[in-house]
């Protein structure tokens, strides 16, 4: 592979402006799919969630899923885009082994929405407003697996599989106008927006926006003029980029990338680039000249769509908080600072920690857990925490275990593991392992009794008032106990005993 | 028992009603078609596909419910000659196409379906321009078709065979798409009937499209009240067509049933007239406009200049759609696959499957579509073409403020020799100039006998053209005329058709 030249960050924007653009693409979480009632359900057997309609058999004509429509307005609605009365489907015509049809069925000059923006918030609690272009509908293609070439592409394969499972799957494609003025900060914005948007889709409920799944895809343009000039340089269309490190990583590279281009006189070909995950660095694609023709026309198969506007006045109504406005009432009722809201948001534990409280835990103790003792589990085992087998109830039932004595957070620990390896629910692990605190006062009594006579000297000195010193007792005391007794009560028996005020 | 050419010579009506009276059994009335088939098919060739078991199993089962005591429906155990772009889960669907050839679809075509559910024998899939390209069915791979009224003649096109059968006494019913014209065009060509229903009115799904926005199913049979019964079998609203019209069908059996000009404006526009018409052919349409007169309609003369440029907004709106819709022939999932030896790449083995699988007439379709829909050439070519598409339903909604139907020639000649415009599509392409308006404005229309040519014995078609969704008026004007020329020659026209 060539050694690709790269300009240092801060040298590249001490001379040039970026100027990006982010196509994101939005699979959308319908039963079934765009244009025909195949399941849309993920990882089954190739082709078997397919028909006429989505293999492009000779004679099948595609028939809208109002829930795709009805998605893309509200996707429309909560970017503040104006919604269209009256647009049509348009085929987007090119050849490709896995497009059944040999065309896209897509909107061109006519999306459902246009003409918005999302304001997104950087790390510093700036904010910064995105201009939206547009939001489309469109299907996906199916998925081509090429075997026998060293690149994985189909250049040089010795033949390819076709799955059309993924064929026809409803899209909705996010354009951004293009992002001027964001300067040293333009990776962080584009990361800033990918993950609000995907905050956006998730509270809109239209998908779950998993970017691992590739139920959220971003294309990252990007081209660069020097400062203080107006017209856009050159861009590059780095395809596919699939996290939001990876978008922040791609702007970055394709900016020092460019910088260098230029300042060693060269010029940049508008081409598309293959972003890699392990270095964070971007290869040449396709070379994308003016000779690209879709042959758009008009849709003859489907009539326009044409949402009324007592329909969608309805779903603005029905739109949720918007994710950035929620994140900052939440951040109020919590009392967290930004640092702390911001860890919560980047583990993934809003809604698990908002979910816990309404299941009745108090919002510190909710988030004591899912930030400290569940997170650790969801790192070592390489899950995110949603993914683990414990839900929002069960943790509310531990804090609420805790707080009526009945655990101590040693305890607490035991039963959320118990929970984890598959041994029931918070009580059933408690009742197995037998984890409760002992709060027999005789058992406890005793213990401490043992413990003052095993540790005299130490209690001596709490005797002559080092009343500190008392928790090297409720040490052993727990220790006797095999850590089940309730600590704040065995500290007031010792004390009690020594007579020594608390 | 009946003999076998006077069961072939009843209309689908009579039919159906001895099938019912337990005068005929379905098989006998299916054997009887069988046997005709056997008998004339190799010199007609309407047929690309007969299915003789598959028939005879459907005409048992009529013959099974009427034992049953079940009521049958009104076309219960007519054989019907399917034109082959529906698809058949039973039978091959090869669109006249060597890109399709012994292609068996695994679904059926809703219109299909419905004639299952109607209980209409299949008899098989007949022959047609490939890909419903072309006005004489010569463009089909499998070889031509021959005119019934005389066998070096073409039966018209794209629906030559379906017209053919007809004409031949092979089935009292067919199926036939229209485009431009390609029900109509070989209705009147053949002596027959065809109607080209409102765009909508029949469900496209399952019909191999060619240009998705103008093609429309619709029946075909030898007289007005058979037609009728079977658009009224195949039309209604269909949820896996979202074009198909969501309305009750128009009442078409109680028009045929119900023959009348009494009253009624009749126009007839003076763009369907001048250089190219056949002598005949005016003659023949003039004495229907007189008849009409006779009968008690009045004549209204229309100006609807924008029909002058419908032939060629149409040659670039079809062959537009018909770029994009055959770009699915790529030999990956079905169909024809040439030189995959495995040292090829998938778009050379497609280059070479379409090379060998289209023959000349799609080839130059899609040529034509795919410069049309070129960036820099679309707002000239298809963009163009469809405001005239507007201009010409606007013409005709002005029209039909002052008249209730439209009449013309169904076609400028009668039919031509086999091979006489094959090497000249633009003259092919005049053959539709009647028919084409309606198809760019979604219209309804009918074909029907009118006459012999005198200079050539042939048979003129006379086009009725109504208003969208309201087909019934085709049939009310359609049996009227059909009844007074009946009675004016004393027989049916195709009694006069020679005995093949």
């Amino acid at each position: 592979m060539t050694v690709i030249d790269l300009e240092s960050y801060e040298d590249a924007l001490a001379t040039y402006d970026p100027v990006m653009g982010l196509e994101v693409h939005v699979e959308l979480g319908t039963k079934t799919k765009m244009f025909c009632g195949c399941s849309t359900e993920l990882k089954q057997d190739a082709n078997s969630q397919t028909c006429p309609v989505c293999l492009g058999l000779p004679g099948a004509l595609p028939v809208v899923n109002e829930i795709g429509v009805e998605s893309a307005i509200k996707i429309g609605l909560a970017l503040n885009c104006e919604i269209a009365e009256w647009c049509r489907f348009a085929r987007k015509n090119y050849f490709y082994p896995d497009m059944p049809k040999n065309f896209q069925t897509s909107q061109y000059d006519e999306p459902i929405a246009y003409d918005g923006y999302l304001d997104v918030q950087l790390e510093d609690g700036e904010i910064f407003r995105v201009q939206i272009e547009r939001a489309h509908m469109e299907e996906d293609t199916g998925k081509s697996t090429h075997v026998g070439g060293a690149t994985g592409r189909i250049h040089g394969a010795s033949y390819s599989l076709l799955d059309y499972n993924r064929a026809g799957i409803p899209l909705i494609e996010i354009v951004t106008k293009p992002i001027e003025g964001a300067g040293a900060r333009a990776p962080e914005v584009a990361k800033a927006y990918v993950a609000e948007l995907r905050e956006l889709i998730k509270a809109l409920g239209v998908s779950e926006a998993r970017m691992e799944m590739g139920q959220m895809r971003c294309d990252v343009n990007l081209s660069l003029r020097p400062n203080g000039t107006e017209t856009f340089g050159t861009r590059s269309e780095t395809k596919n980029v699939n996290s939001l490190r990876s978008v922040e990583r791609a702007a970055r590279f394709e900016i020092q990338r460019h910088a260098a281009v230029l300042n060693s006189g060269g010029t940049i070909v508008q081409e598309t680039r293959h972003f890699h995950e392990e270095d964070g660095s971007t290869t040449a694609g396709r070379i994308k000249d003016n000779a690209e023709d879709y042959r758009y026309f008009p849709e003859p198969d489907l009539v326009p769509v044409a949402p009324s506007r007592d329909w969608v006045e309805e779903l603005r109504k029905g739109l949720p908080e918007l994710p950035r406005l929620r994140r900052k009432r939440l951040k109020e009722e919590w009392g967290v600072n930004e640092h702390d809201m911001q860890s919560i948001l980047n583990a993934g534990a809003v809604d698990l920690i908002v979910a816990t409280t309404d299941a009745g835990a108090p919002s510190d103790q909710a988030r004591k857990w899912w930030m400290g003792e569940l997170a650790r589990n969801a790192n070592e085992t390489g899950r995110s925490l949603d993914e683990l087998p414990v839900t929002p109830a069960q943790v509310a039932r531990v804090a609420e275990l805790v707080a009526a004595g009945d655990l101590n957070d040693k305890l607490a620990r035991q039963v959320l593991e118990g929970v984890l390896a598959g041994e029931g629910d918070p009580d059933t692990v408690v009742e197995k392992r037998g984890l409760k605190v002992v709060s027999d006062e005789g058992a406890l009594s005793t213990a401490v009794d043992e413990a003052i006579a095993g540790n005299a000297a130490i209690a001596d000195k709490i005797r002559g008032g080092k009343v500190a010193a008392a928790g090297a007792l409720v040490g052993a005391v727990m220790k006797a106990t095999r850590g089940q007794a309730d600590a704040a009560r065995v500290r007031e028996l010792i004390l009690e005993k020594l007579g020594v005020e608390g | 028992m009946t003999d076998i050419s006077t069961i072939i010579k009843l209309t689908a009506a009579q039919t159906a009603a001895k099938i019912a009276s337990g005068e005929l059994t379905a098989v006998e009335v299916t054997e009887a078609h069988l046997a005709r088939i056997d008998a004339v098919d190799e010199k007609v060739h309407a047929f690309l596909h007969v299915d003789r078991e598959g028939a005879l199993a459907q005409a048992r089962a009529v013959d099974a419910k009427r034992e049953a005591g079940e009521k049958l429906g009104p076309l219960a155990g007519v054989p019907l000659a399917l034109k082959d772009i529906f698809t058949t889960q039973d039978m091959p669907t090869t669109v006249g196409s060597k890109i399709l050839e012994g292609w068996v679809p695994p679904y059926d075509a809703t219109l299909t379906t419905k004639l299952k559910a109607a209980d209409v024998v299949i008899l098989g899939k007949t022959n047609m321009d490939e890909f419903a390209m072309g006005s004489s069915t010569e463009n089909s791979a499998y070889g031509p078709t021959g005119n019934p009224w005389d066998l070096t003649r073409i039966p018209g096109g794209s629906g030559g065979g379906s017209a053919a059968a007809l004409a031949s006494f092979e089935a009292p019913l067919a199926i036939g798409t229209d485009t431009g014209g390609s029900i109509r065009q070989p209705a009147a060509v053949t002596g027959t009937v065809g109607v080209k229903p409102t765009y909508g009115g029949v469900s496209r799904y399952g019909m191999v499209a060619f240009s998705s926005s103008l093609d429309q199913g619709g029946p075909c049979a030898r007289t007005v009240l058979d037609a009728a019964l079977l658009h009224e079998a195949i039309a209604g609203h269909d949820p896996m067509d979202s074009t198909s019209i969501d309305a009750p069908v128009p009442p078409v059996v109680e028009a045929a049933r119900n023959g009348s000009v009494q009253g009624m404006r009749v126009g007839v526009v003076k763009q369907f007239a001048g250089e190219g018409y056949q002598a005949g052919v005016v003659q023949r349409f003039n004495e229907s406009v007189e008849l009409l007169k006779s009968l008690g309609a009045t004549i209204v003369e229309l100006d609807c200049p924008s029909f002058d440029l419908a032939l060629s907004a149409y040659y670039l709106i079809a062959p537009s759609e018909c770029s994009s819709n055959l770009a699915r022939f790529d030999a990956m999932r079905y169909g024809l696959r040439v030189g995959d030896d495995g040292t090829r790449s998938a778009e050379d083995v497609t280059a070479l499957t379409r090379e060998a699988g289209f023959g000349d007439e799609v080839k130059r379709r899609i040529i034509l579509g795919t410069y049309a829909l070129s960036s820099g050439y679309y707002d000239a070519y298809y963009g163009s073409a469809q405001k005239v598409r507007t201009l010409i339903t606007q013409d005709f909604e002005k029209a039909f403020e002052q008249v209730d139907v439209i009449v013309s020639p169904t076609t400028p000649t009668t039919a031509f020799p086999i091979g006489e415009r094959a090497d000249d599509p633009m003259a092919m392409y005049l053959a539709d100039l009647c028919t084409i308006p309606t198809n760019l404005a979604g219209n309804s229309a009918m074909s029907l006998p009118c006459g012999l040519a005198p200079e050539d014995g042939l048979p003129v078609g006379l086009q009725i053209i109504a208003p969208a969704m309201k087909d019934d008026r085709l049939y009310k004007v359609g049996a009227a005329v059909e009844a007074a020329f009946v009675e004016k020659w004393g027989h049916p026209l195709l009694e006069e058709a020679p005995s093949l």
